[in-house]
């Protein structure tokens, strides 16, 4: 399909026009024909239907009353209503569950590009015997599976009195968060020319200083990256949130939206309702920064 | 002391020699910036990972599991009654002895390149068809991030209901008469299920990739490739490609360790449902330790520590790799 589409008729010897004359109908660059255009066309509604049926269709199944309309999709359509959507607003600790959320995502957030950009800094501009090996323990770090770690935390954390606490969830998402963070900034830091900091220091700035005054604010872009990186680690993670909060009133709503659906209930209505009210901001979030996120994450591999 | 921030100077090597006082001096210097800097992540990273790591560790080396663990159960406090038991837990689950790490092993190996390899070929197809001209351009690329930009513990619920039997994926196949199998609890099938939901999960983020590294390729050498009659096919392979090796390599490295770690899809996707079979290392180990009565703490450990060195292999041979790779064609 692409050998139609790229067609260039390429005729040094003839102008333009003379050219397109004779050969009746000649393609400008980067045109193509009606097929090559209606199977591209065609190709992208199809993957584009496929990524996004599943959530539109948990959007459906939410608009349906009944505990068992999930069964019987084709009876909603006639009965569709937002009862589930109020009974989840009013009567579950959604509110309580939205607000641990947040509280872990933004604490995480906060240490998390707060650390992350400082040893970002250190790592792109200073060649400090051991900046190797950071790298590299950063890049290992992404490596721990779950399981490894969740054994020894649990008891540390029981041990320091620090489980179902916001204090224990954050420390954990941090030593996620901020190795790829920090990753990602060593990056962009990269892109920030070196002669910045030298201004700063011919006018008498420390190194601190060049660091807080000069090249954070330059790199604010890359900072929101981090920090939405950061609460978006949080927000969606699982495997520890279900293991460290143990009382109801503690649940982070990826740890709440599963008492919807378990061995004693059967409730995937009012699931399908909160998953899409907790969809909605996470993905909102994401589609002001998936652009720069992806600029911050190659630019920190490419020149690791 | 005016060199903390010129990291380069050293490498140049540009500049006046000084006396090796004054140099050791200056070291000082800009190593104690830097590590100033480094110390609260170094801490962080000690506290939450170093001493669990050593800690779990530990744990594999012993026959910890819930009942022997020392706790603290109201005013009663229960000492830890464990023993060490040295390499036993890995002699038992590398010689097979348990009968689930072999057979884990080797469908972890399935589901990590199968998921890889598809995600990567389908965001490398549409990143292709995206980066043309297309009208409404920007609202294929709104849905075509969707599955990347919800949580996946709302999705992964989503595809529960979708893939269960009387499901619409399988109203769908029965419409057109295809066979509608059990996807969430046949063991075959499930896997199946397993690797196309994974994909549907992971091909934004290669299509973004790829995308960028895509915009990345100046133009000028499309335009000088079709001054020398190369085909859109050529273009492809002798410009496209090279160009976006920076950034397959991070991609595909970073998939690799998400993949191979992926808890979220299967555990949320199959959940108590799901055969032993389906389950990947990660969720293995995890269930060890959390899905049973009494918790395998030791053993759980040990696969954790197993899956970690299988990655850290893995990376040592892809980073050498990649070098001498590099080399050949710098050289």
């Amino acid at each position: 399909m692409s050998s139609v589409a790229d067609r260039v008729t390429v005729d040094p010897a003839a102008p333009d026009q003379s050219a397109a004359a004779r050969t009746g109908r000649v393609r400008r660059r980067g045109e193509r024909s009606r097929a090559a255009s209606l199977l591209l066309h065609g190709t992208l509604a199809l993957t584009a239907i496929v990524a996004a049926f599943p959530i539109l269709w948990i959007g459906y199944i939410s608009l349906g009353p009944g505990t068992d309309d999930f069964l019987h999709p084709d009876r909603i359509a006639g009965r569709a209503s937002l009862s589930n959507y109020s009974y989840v607003l009013l009567h579950t600790d959604f509110f309580t569950w939205f607000a641990n959320s947040v509280i872990v995502g933004a604490g995480t957030m906060f240490f998390g590009v707060l650390l992350a950009a400082s040893a970002g800094y250190a790592v792109s501009r200073m060649r400090f015997p051991g900046h190797r090996q950071l790298m590299w323990s950063f890049l290992v770090t992404q490596m721990f599976p779950v399981s490894v770690l969740l054994v020894p935390l649990y008891n540390i954390m029981s041990q320091l009195d620090l489980l179902d606490s916001y204090q224990g969830l954050i420390i954990i998402y941090c030593s996620t968060a901020v190795p790829f963070c920090a990753f990602m900034m060593k990056g962009y830091f990269d892109t920030i020319p070196m002669e910045i900091d030298e201004a700063g220091r011919i006018d008498g700035l420390s190194p601190f200083g060049v660091f807080w005054r000069l090249i954070v604010p330059l790199a604010r872009p890359g900072l929101a990256v981090a920090a939405f990186y950061s609460f978006l680690t949080a927000w969606g993670e699982v495997a520890y949130a279900s293991v460290f909060m143990l009382s109801s009133d503690k649940y982070t709503l990826s740890v709440g939206i599963q008492t919807f659906v378990s061995q004693y209930n059967q409730q995937w209505n009012l699931m399908a309702a909160m998953a899409v009210l907790v969809a909605i901001p996470a993905a909102l979030v994401f589609y002001l920064v998936q652009k720069h996120l992806v600029t911050g994450l190659t630019a920190g591999g490419t020149k690791g | 002391m005016t060199v903390a921030v010129q990291g380069g100077a050293e490498r140049r090597g540009r500049g006046p020699r000084r006396g090796p006082l004054s140099r050791l001096k200056q070291s000082y210097d800009r190593h104690w910036y830097a590590w100033a800097m480094v110390t609260p992540v170094v801490a962080v990273l000690g506290l939450v990972v170093l001493y669990p790591l050593g800690r779990g560790v530990y744990l594999s080396l012993t026959n910890a599991t819930s009942l022997n663990v020392g706790r603290t159960i109201g005013m009663n406090h229960i000492r830890s009654t464990y023993s060490w038991v040295g390499l036993h837990n890995y002699e038992q689950i590398l010689s097979g002895a348990d009968h689930e790490f072999w057979p884990h092993v080797g469908w972890t190996l399935v589901w990590t390149v199968s998921c890889v390899a598809l995600t990567y070929s389908l965001g490398l197809g549409l990143a292709l068809l995206i980066n043309r001209q297309v009208r409404g351009r920007t609202m294929y690329r709104v849905l075509l991030v969707l599955p990347w930009a919800v949580p996946t513990f709302v999705t992964m619920f989503s595809w529960r209901l979708m893939l269960s039997d009387n499901g619409v994926v399988n109203s769908l196949l029965g419409a057109v008469h295809l066979p509608t199998p059990s996807w969430l609890s046949d063991p075959l099938w499930q896997k199946v299920a397993a690797i196309g939901v994974n994909t549907w999960v992971g091909f934004p983020f290669m299509m973004v990739s790829l995308l960028g590294g895509m915009q990345a390729i100046p133009g000028e050498l499309y335009e000088a490739a079709e001054m020398d009659g190369a085909t859109p096919f050529q273009r492809f392979r002798y410009v496209t490609l090279p160009g976006l090796r920076p950034v397959s390599n991070t991609v595909i490295l970073l998939s690799v360790i998400w993949t191979f770690n992926q808890f979220n899809v299967i555990d949320l996707l199959f959940g108590n449902t799901g055969s032993d079979g389906v389950q990947i290392l990660v969720t293995y180990a995890y269930q060890l330790f959390f899905g049973q009565q009494p918790q395998d703490f030791a053993n759980s450990a040990a696969y954790g520590v197993i899956i970690l060195s299988m990655l850290i292999v893995f990376a040592g041979v892809y980073r050498r790799w990649l070098n001498r790779s590099e080399q050949r064609v710098a050289g």
